[in-house]
């Protein structure tokens, strides 16, 4: 049994990784577009932007799940998207504007010293950007960004609201099928694995730009 | 002829009217020192000088060439605006070294990315990096930091990193060398030092222009000097009679406030 349920997890675990890993594959970049919006010196675009924020972070996650599910063929009577795909675009733009956030909070940091430094040295704003705050910026935002990721492991499972098949529907369908409970606990044992590992990467990339203070 | 001609110079933010008709010039070689109290504008000058803010009227040419014209300010693009400001380099108060990178990287940095645009760089890669850096090595150690040249600024003293803020400036050759209150930040042992590569500098013929703090220094070191309130200039002349024997009542009365407070 106990080898029976592991590998049942496992499949879970699968899918779970590929929502996580497909998520931060697109919200990273999706999120520094969002963040440049946010600080867009052409207000009305800011204020979009800004409201679309708030209104994905002042709503759960869950209903945000339902309504990309369900959204589209309740109003427009168009045909559902497949599960994954709609719990992937519901993901990407719930965590792009975390990450936003974040970015913003990290690219405002930067003195306005570092920017008038590569300025009077004759540098391009691309050249300041990579060459001199990139750096600066990615130092400041590995510890809020891996809390977000860490969490970002921890909401995929409400991807079986919609009945996409990770971890914990995987080990909740014992209790049905045959009367045990302790599977859904043991998925708890998969969830702290695969945060172990994320934990001791993003150690590991704080160690790295340790070499210099911001 | 003057490397330098500032006339006319006006900039406003909003309602505050920061520089007055502001119109001095400077010889090639020579050293003015700008004083005055805070909020008198001498900051804002630098700033205009070196195109970190534009000015909203006047001109400013060096060495012959037109680099602000107020009566024509669709001149400004971007890339000009780089081109020109090689003119000038500047010092600042709180240095501005990139964090991540050596005192002898920040000094190579953008010398570096300047040669990628010369033409025949990617023939000659090697040898133009070498020659960057045995120059950068060259201005390090006449900065003193011989022994510092591979510590990250968190590694410095604030005078160490001021050095290596000049030197960066001086790696880029410019006509002329701009400090922005370059010993505020620092205490009195460390001013000494950055003081002292600075009047080196100016034995060997840098053409300065400095906005400090330092009676004494800006009398010792300085051909010129600039009494600014106000948003203009109020005294300008030559160092020992414009600091010792000033003579309008506003440059008195700002001088008699530092003799008191040292």
């Amino acid at each position: 049994m106990f080898w029976t349920v592991t590998l049942s997890l496992m499949k879970g675990m699968l899918t779970t990784f590929q929502l996580f890993a497909l998520t931060l594959l697109f919200a990273i970049p999706l999120g520094l577009v969002v963040s440049f919006g946010s600080m867009s010196r052409f207000t009305p675009l800011r204020g979009v932007v800004k409201v679309f924020v708030w209104i994905i972070r002042g709503t759960p996650l869950m209903l945000q799940l339902l309504v990309v599910y369900y959204g589209p063929g309740l109003l427009f009577d168009w045909d559902l998207l497949p599960r994954f795909q709609a719990v992937l675009v519901a993901f990407v733009i719930n965590y792009a504007c975390y990450f936003s956030e974040i970015f913003r909070g990290g690219i405002q940091s930067i003195s306005r010293g570092q920017y008038e430094a590569g300025e009077v040295l004759g540098m391009t704003r691309s050249q300041i950007f990579f060459k001199v705050t990139l750096l600066q910026v990615i130092k400041r935002i590995v510890p809020p960004m891996s809390n977000e990721i860490i969490t970002l492991v921890k909401d995929t499972s409400l991807a079986r609201i919609i009945a996409v098949y990770e971890i914990i529907w995987n080990g909740q369908k014992f209790i049905k099928s045959d009367g045990i409970i302790w599977p859904l606990f043991y998925t708890a044992v998969f969830y702290l694995l695969f945060n172990g590992v994320l934990t001791i990467l993003f150690g590991l990339l704080e160690k790295k730009l340790d070499y210099f203070r911001v | 002829m003057a490397i330098l001609e500032v006339k006319h110079i006006c900039k406003r933010f909003d309602d505050t009217e920061v520089l007055k008709d502001i119109s001095f010039s400077l010889e090639k070689g020579q050293v003015v020192s700008i004083i005055g109290s805070s909020g008198s504008g001498k900051t804002t000058l630098l700033r205009c000088l070196n195109f970190l803010e534009q000015p909203d009227g006047g001109t400013i040419t060096v060495g012959g060439e037109v680099l602000f014209d107020g009566a024509d300010p669709s001149a400004q693009k971007e890339k000009e605006i780089r081109r020109k400001r090689l003119h000038f380099g500047l010092v600042f108060q709180s240095f501005n070294l990139f964090p991540q990178y050596t005192a002898l990287r920040n000094v190579m940095l953008a010398k570096e990315l300047l040669a990628k645009q010369r033409p025949d760089y990617k023939k000659n890669k090697k040898q133009i990096l070498s020659e960057i850096e045995e120059e950068a090595r060259n201005l390090l150690t006449q900065m003193g930091l011989e022994d510092r040249m591979d510590n990250y600024p968190y590694q410095l003293s604030g005078g160490q990193c001021q050095r290596v803020a000049i030197a960066r400036a001086l790696a880029l050759s410019p006509d002329i060398l701009c400090f922005d209150e370059p010993t505020s930040a620092l205490d009195p042992e460390l001013t000494g030092e950055v003081l002292k590569v600075i009047k080196e500098l100016a034995a060997k013929k840098t053409t300065m222009i400095i906005v400090t703090h330092e009676m004494a220094f800006a009398r010792d070191v300085a051909n010129q000097v600039i009494f600014m309130d106000d948003g203009y200039i109020v005294e300008q002349g030559d160092p020992v009679q414009v600091i010792n024997n000033p003579r309008e009542e506003r440059t008195r009365q700002f001088l008699a406030r530092f003799d008191q407070e040292n």
